[in-house]
């Protein structure tokens, strides 16, 4: 039985399956495959925006650092819109400036939807605030590895490319851990915030709302939710684990950090 | 000043002094007091919780503990704004629950039936026929409970942290003089718990000035709200002051608003982490110290 209701709704959040939702008489199933349905949007705006933000997040970091005043304070005023401001409000004003582009320019329609409009805002956020834990990482690497690269003779890229970045990376890892498990708590907020659910593909929160407006029982749909985004919790804090392991695996065992489960930075 | 009273033939900067001061911009401006409202009560609130919820967890009684530890560990690992929508339906059908078994004990019918959830009329919260200000007062009274018990796990967190940053020799001390449990409590770890939490009290003031946009969400009519009424494209048939679409220009005043609002915060965070230092056997302090005798007497 429950079996229909995953082929029917497995894939509905990516428009695949049964157009109508559940309208009535539901059942925990279907309560369970809508909302798992759901985080695919979630894990899909997760990754993406963490692995473009990385990379972003290291040019900044690095600007950050610099000396060059023309690099430095455009990389502190990007830190600082992005970590000053409410992501909420980020999204809006993402939103409708992608409005008034696509009045402008048609080629900009993509970025009013979801998937690319707030991957865009979720991207330049997540790179602010990794920037700045980048750049905390830059600042404590230990002045004793960069003096032995010099005495070694390898300076300018290719220090920064073999002992600045992976040392920066290695003390930056657990606080960026926690990062990552925020940013994915924040993608439950983009189809609360202007970017339209187009014919009802939302993520996992959209759908424990809709579950929970329709049935006026709160306390079924969102605990499935908690419950989802614990394990996802659990898998990011499993995974970046192992890239800890693989920074730390020069360090004797006892000198390495693990990323912990309720760590006290937040964002 | 100037006289409002025909838009139509004013222009520039009269006609702009005169839309900005409409009966809807002056509920924007309210709507920022609403706002601060909810930071300045929902942050006392909020550590009271998180209070609570730290001595919960250092708790000597198994089961508090576990309720302590389990009260952080989930508000924490689940997105804030699922909490936000949780605990705002079930706070307010909770004390419903709670006023229909009072209220109406020879009610017989189950009180949810099907999709509906049903007490009786005197059970009603608010009133059905209470006037609109108790309405709006017992939804923003229902957010602050809401902000300040999410908020109040990240505090119980923090202050967690601090009292067990807290030097063990100091406690050790407390403990060869004799003091109990309860007064080593309040009398050592207590007061010199706060250097060590500030950091952590100051990034979660960030965050909750961060999160009150989301007061939009629990159906408070907040700046959001207003942003997106007033910005929306007006005709000139239903609105004196025409205008396109200007919500992405609310929202980023909004956005200038929030910055400002944060900048201010860090700002005052700084100061009073400076004045918490001194006289603290800490790093901060140690170099205030230097600081103080290398200046002399002044």
């Amino acid at each position: 039985m429950c079996w229909e209701t995953l082929l029917d709704y497995g894939l509905r959040s990516l428009g695949i399956g049964e157009r109508l939702l559940p309208r009535a008489d539901f059942t925990f199933c279907q309560q369970v495959v809508l909302i798992g349905s759901g985080m695919i949007w979630n894990v899909y705006f997760g990754i993406l925006a963490l692995i473009s933000g990385f990379l972003l997040a290291t040019l900044v970091a690095t600007g950050k650092a610099s000396d060059n005043v023309f690099l430095r304070k455009p990389a502190e005023w990007f830190v600082f819109v992005f970590r000053g401001s409410p992501l909420f409000i980020q999204f809006f004003f993402g939103y409708f400036l992608f409005l008034s582009l696509k009045q402008v320019l048609p080629a900009a329609e993509p970025f009013s939807s979801a998937w690319l409009g707030a991957l865009v805002v979720l991207f330049l956020n997540t790179a602010a605030y990794s920037a700045e834990i980048f750049y905390g990482g830059l600042q404590s690497v230990p002045k004793g590895d960069l003096d032995a690269a010099s005495a070694y003779g390898l300076t300018g890229w290719r220090r920064f490319r073999r002992i600045t970045w992976p040392t920066m990376l290695r003390l930056a890892w657990p606080a960026y851990t926690n990062e990552a498990i925020f940013l994915f708590h924040a993608t439950t907020l983009v189809f609360f915030s202007g970017f339209p659910a187009r014919s009802q593909k939302g993520d996992a929160l959209y759908y424990a709302s809709y579950f929970a407006d329709k049935t006026f029982n709160p306390f079924v749909p969102y605990p499935i939710l908690a419950g989802y985004f614990i394990l996802l919790t659990l898998c990011i804090i499993g995974l970046m684990g192992f890239v800890n392991a693989r920074l730390n695996r020069h360090l004797p065992q006892a000198a390495t950090r693990r990323p912990r489960l309720l760590p006290q930075i937040i964002r | 000043m100037f006289a409002c009273a025909d838009p139509a033939t004013l222009e520039g900067l009269p006609w702009l002094l005169c839309y900005l001061t409409t009966g809807k911009h002056l509920s924007l401006y309210w709507a920022v007091g609403t706002v601060l409202l909810l930071l300045a009560i929902t942050a006392p609130v909020a550590m009271a919780f998180g209070f609570g919820g730290a001595m919960a967890a250092r708790s000597g009684m198994a089961p508090l503990r576990w309720f302590g530890k389990g009260y952080i560990a989930i508000v924490r690992g689940v997105p804030d704004i699922a909490f936000f929508l949780f605990f705002v339906i079930a706070l307010d059908q909770g004390i419903e629950y709670l006023r229909h078994r009072v209220k109406c004990p020879d009610w017989d019918q189950p009180v949810r039936q099907g999709s509906d959830f049903l007490v009786c009329a005197a059970a009603k919260m608010p009133l059905g026929n209470a006037p609109q200000w108790v309405h709006e007062t017992y939804g923003f009274a229902l957010a602050v409970l809401t902000f300040a018990i999410v908020f109040g796990a990240f505090a119980a967190n923090v202050l967690y942290g601090a009292m067990r940053a807290v030097p063990r020799a100091q406690v050790e001390t407390a403990e060869a003089y004799g003091m109990s449990r309860r007064q080593t409590f309040w009398r050592v770890t207590v007061p010199q718990m706060w250097t060590y939490a500030l950091p952590g009290l100051g990034n979660l003031w960030m965050i909750l000035i961060k999160a009150t946009p989301l007061l939009f969400l629990l159906g408070v009519e907040d700046i959001v709200y207003w942003a997106r009424e007033l910005g929306a494209a007006k005709t000139a048939r239903f609105s004196d002051y025409p205008h396109p679409d200007w919500r992405m220009w609310y929202f980023l005043a909004l956005l200038v608003f929030y910055l400002a609002f944060t900048r201010l915060s860090e700002i005052v965070l700084a100061r009073l982490s400076v004045r918490l230092s001194h006289g603290q056997a800490t790093a901060a302090g140690e170099r205030l110290r230097r600081a103080g005798a290398n200046a002399g007497p002044p």
